[in-house]
């Protein structure tokens, strides 16, 4: 390790100890801010993880998350809610596998494509399962409450952070490196590119998945119009892009702003949200378009530059 | 300009000190207004928002001991999305400082935001949520009030008007049955299979189509192949009027022809004119009742539409609820107005409302039916003003 590395990992440390104790500090409006917070920061890093090197853009993450969602709903009459998380990260990981031996040799369009519709086609079999057994919606009805969610999804967030960091400094981690800046190249090095890119693609599945089972007693109710919304999809995605996917700590930098900006924005012209929202992703498509991350490492550069010439 | 300001403040103090002290009462109102389930709400809910706020300051406000309160409604847009739900009704909650909280839309979003309701002791009276568990939620959320009734309710209803058209001998025993295969249609289709057994009818068809499905004729051809007595279909808005359509192609030739969500939609009655006439469908209101017949009148001169004839009025009679328990409470004090609340009966659009040991209203219409252009209840589980149904005769 580093010693750049080690500071690193203590100021993530103590930004994670940080932000666990904002239910102690704050009223429940800002927590409930913080849980959207820190629900999307787990999504959207993990989604860059995958999608950041290989630039391939899933849209899987409704799929992943609902799936999740269903996974508590179900498994919570049947056992303890502890032991629905890692069962859905087991779910969602081995879909993504199976999606990502599917899809990951073809070329990235087909990939989108293919995520997009995911959601959908997981929609459609639970609904087809439910009109065929009868069943209802779910109830989930627990005494968790939106400390205990908040802490969840924060540990979540912190292992996400983890194994970004861990796999960069990996074998896995640099296969990785080559091939989103040449597949050619990293196959010819006899790196086995498919397998790279499921083994990460079962990441964001996972994280997703969990997700989804954290937030399933929040909602109280389950159905496939609630567990499967391609919005949330799409809102990663923007998220990312807006942060930068290319540092571990990129999307972060963009979820706070964005969750702050939704909030004034559903706050301030209820009528207009929609509107407003897709206003903002154009101004940050057209003048963000390497996100945060790039216009806070061309001013480092300046700065140092201008270091330099003194 | 501080002159001025403060001479128009002091002529304002004058004008409010004359008679009763006059404060203003904040009303939060959640919804969708995009998203899937926005079409409804525009037709079910938001016009009854801006109705109530309007009957209310029209009379002066809520009446509260010596103070009258005008109502102001800050409205927030959950995009059908439960998380934007939960945000909302906690941001008018803890941002907006909302004195009362009128209920979300829908049964999925009305669950996702009671815990908030719950933990701060808002009373959510909702309207349009629709639960075949009312008593484990009544035990987890104490102030949460269900009035729509249940899936089991609808199609007992249902039931019961066949059997005594088939005694009348006006209808034979088959039934061809359609769902659309999400949630309520789902739901609905489970209740009536085993009902419709015990009851001595004969399913010679039964078929699901996914939501969303644009061409309804194979279904309806099928059902057409079967030659039923009967035609029901558990639907939801779009297939209601497509299914509707396809058995006037198909010259569907049945006694009782019925579909559920949004077939008392002023809308249904102007698309299809007379070939409505007879067609029956979920929900209804007793058409006769002044009070209702008054409520329309309003609905349509306010909001410059006409309102359904089943969820529109119980959405305007849970705001009424709301009103009258905080007039009746004789405070603002949330406590106290949920006391009122549990405690006492309501007399409302749709008549009067009664709740059950679940904080559940049992008395609700299950069935409607066109006769000559009006949406009539022809059943219900205990209302007033139920009419006799008439055989579906024709299409022309």
């Amino acid at each position: 390790m580093t010693a750049r590395d080690r500071r690193g990992v203590t100021i993530g440390v103590l930004l994670f100890a940080l932000a666990a104790l904002l239910p102690l500090a704050s009223d429940s409006y800002f927590l409930s801010i913080g849980v959207t917070i820190a629900m999307y920061t787990a999504l959207a890093t993990s989604w860059a993880l995958f999608s950041g090197p290989t630039h391939y853009i899933s849209l899987a993450t409704a799929a992943f998350f609902g799936i999740g969602t269903y996974t508590t709903g179900i498994g919570i009459e049947y056992m303890p809610y502890w032991l629905t998380l890692p069962i859905a990260a087991v779910i969602g990981a081995v879909l993504a596998a199976l999606v990502g031996v599917a899809t990951l040799r073809l070329s990235g369009v087909y990939f989108v494509i293919f995520t997009l519709g995911l959601a959908e086609l997981v929609r459609q079999i639970i609904t087809w399962g439910q009109n065929v057994s009868g069943a209802k919606g779910l109830y989930v009805l627990t005494s968790i409450t939106e400390e205990h969610i908040y802490w969840q999804l924060t540990g979540l967030s912190a292992l996400v952070f983890l194994a970004g960091f861990l796999i960069w400094r990996s074998r896995l981690g640099f296969a990785v490196r080559i091939l989103g800046d040449d597949e050619e190249v990293a196959r010819h090095s006899g790196i086995h590119t498919a397998r790279v890119k499921v083994l990460l693609f079962m990441i964001p599945g996972a994280v997703a998945a969990v997700t989804g089972a954290i937030l399933a007693p929040r909602y109280v109710y389950i159905e496939p119009a609630i567990a499967f919304t391609p919005m949330l999809s799409f809102q990663v995605v923007i998220m990312a892009l807006l942060g930068g996917t290319g540092r571990l700590w990129g999307p972060v930098v963009g979820v706070i702003p964005f969750t702050f900006l939704w909030e004034a924005i559903s706050g301030t012209f209820p009528n207009q949200t929609t509107l407003l929202l897709g206003l903002s992703f154009l101004v940050i498509v057209y003048l963000l378009p390497r996100g945060f991350v790039g216009l806070i490492e061309e001013a480092r550069g300046r700065v140092s530059r201008r270091g330099a010439f003194a | 300009m501080t002159r001025l300001l403060t001479g128009t403040a002091l002529a304002a103090l004058f004008a409010a000190g004359g008679a009763l002290a006059q404060e203003t009462l904040t009303i939060g109102a959640v919804g969708p207004k995009t998203g899937p389930l926005a079409g409804g709400a525009a037709v079910t809910y938001w016009p009854n928002v801006q109705l109530w706020a309007n009957d209310v300051n029209e009379a002066g406000g809520l009446q509260v001991g010596d103070t009258s309160y005008m109502v102001e409604i800050v409205e927030y847009d959950d995009q059908t999305n439960p998380a934007q739900t939960i945000a909302a009704v906690q941001r008018l909650a803890t941002q907006d400082e909302a004195d009362f909280i009128l209920p979300p839309y829908s049964t999925g979003l009305n669950l996702a935001a009671a815990p908030i309701y719950d933990r701060y002791g808002y009373p959510q009276v909702t309207s349009t949520a629709n639960t075949g568990n009312v008593e484990d939620l009544s035990a987890q959320f104490p102030n949460l009030y269900i009035t729509l009734g249940a899936a089991s309710g609808m199609v007992g209803g249902l039931i019961d008007v066949m059997t005594e058209l088939r005694e009348a001998g006006e209808i034979g025993n088959t039934v061809a049955m359609v769902n659309v295969a999400d949630a309520f249609g789902i739901e609905l289709a489970e209740e009536a299979r085993p009902l419709f057994e015990e009851a001595g009818f004969e399913i010679v068809y039964d078929s699901s189509y996914p939501l969303g499905t644009q061409d309804l004729s194979p279904v309806m051809q099928g059902a057409a192949d079967a030659n039923p007595d009967s035609f029901v279909a558990f639907s939801y808005p779009p297939d209601t009027f497509a299914l509707t359509e396809q058995a006037i192609i198909e010259n569907l030739d049945v006694g009782v022809f019925y579909t559920a969500v949004a077939t008392a939609f002023p809308s249904y009655q102007e698309r299809f004119g007379e070939s409505a006439n007879g067609v029956m469908g979920i929900g209804g209101v007793n058409a006769d009742d002044p009070e209702f017949q008054d409520y329309a009148a309003r609905h349509e001169e306010v909001t410059g539409q006409a309102p359904d004839s089943w969820a529109s009025a119980m959405v305007y009679s849970t705001f009424q609820i709301y009103q009258q328990a905080i007039e009746g409470a004789g405070t603002i004090d949330r406590e106290a107005v949920a006391e009122y609340i549990a405690n006492n009966s309501f007399d409302t659009v749709i008549g009067p409302i009664e709740w059950d040991e679940n904080n559940n209203n049992p008395a609700y219409w299950t069935v409607g039916q066109w006769q000559d252009g009006v949406f009539r209840g022809i059943a219900s589980t205990g209302r007033e003003g139920e009419v006799d149904p008439i055989v579906k005769s024709g299409w022309e």
